[in-house]
């Protein structure tokens, strides 16, 4: 049971971004509302980030900064100094700008679905898309007989 | 590593999560995920990372919220859940 506790407690970040994930991903899935989805995706997106940044996180480290680069009165101290892992950081740094290219894109989307149907509510796009569609397959319809006709 | 700050700032970014996905007023659940981003950036910069967390703090909570916004402008502020 201590064994359980000691796990929880060490690692409690992890924790924290699988129940991040987990919200952000319910959001995608479970809300009807466009809008509602893309704050998911970010949620979800932010989530691993702090997976990534915790895993390069180390005990009495420090931030990735060269120490007693001016000066020699500190180089000997330089030596004991701890960073942490600076390659994560690299990784998220792109990973960020991305994620807002990708939200921007998704509103885009979005402004474009509500100038077309008029609702962001994704029950109302489907009924609406419902009501088109025989129309686009009756008219599909009636032009391939007007092509055999023709040959 | 400041443990009690971090899990502070842990809880408040779930809370802030929950909040942005269950509030029906859209604005009101941009500006909570403009607080969550923010928080996010502390945490960062905590866990020694500081160029994540400005970075995040500039777009994350700044770019991300005014093209949230500008998308709300054109569209409709209700969520029907």
């Amino acid at each position: 049971m201590s064994g359980i506790i000691d796990i929880v407690y060490a690692e409690y970040n992890y924790w924290i971004y699988v129940t991040l994930m987990m919200i952000g991903f319910y959001a995608m899935i479970a809300k009807k509302n466009l809008i509602k989805k893309i704050i998911g995706a970010n949620i979800f997106q932010t989530a691993i980030f702090l997976f990534y940044i915790s895993l390069s996180d180390i005990t009495d480290g420090t931030a990735p900064i060269l120490v007693g680069e001016h000066g020699a009165e500190h180089a000997e101290h330089a030596a004991d100094v701890i960073y942490t892992n600076p390659v994560p950081h690299c990784l998220i740094l792109t990973a960020i700008v991305v994620a807002v290219s990708t939200t921007a894109v998704a509103l885009a989307l979005i402004i474009r679905i509500y100038q077309e149907y008029g609702s962001l509510e994704e029950d109302v796009i489907l009924a609406a898309r419902r009501e088109l569609q025989p129309e686009f397959s009756e008219h599909a319809r009636q032009k391939s007989v007007a092509e055999v006709g023709e040959q | 590593m400041i443990w009690i700050l971090d899990i502070t700032m842990l809880f408040f970014l779930v809370v802030c999560a929950i909040a942005a996905i269950s509030i029906k007023d859209l604005l009101s659940a941009i500006i909570i995920l403009s607080a969550y981003s923010l928080i996010m950036a502390i945490v960062w910069v905590e866990m020694h990372s500081v160029d994540v967390g400005f970075t995040e703090a500039a777009v994350g909570a700044g770019i991300t919220t005014v093209l949230f916004i500008a998308t709300l402008a054109r569209t409709e502020g209700r969520s029907e859940d």
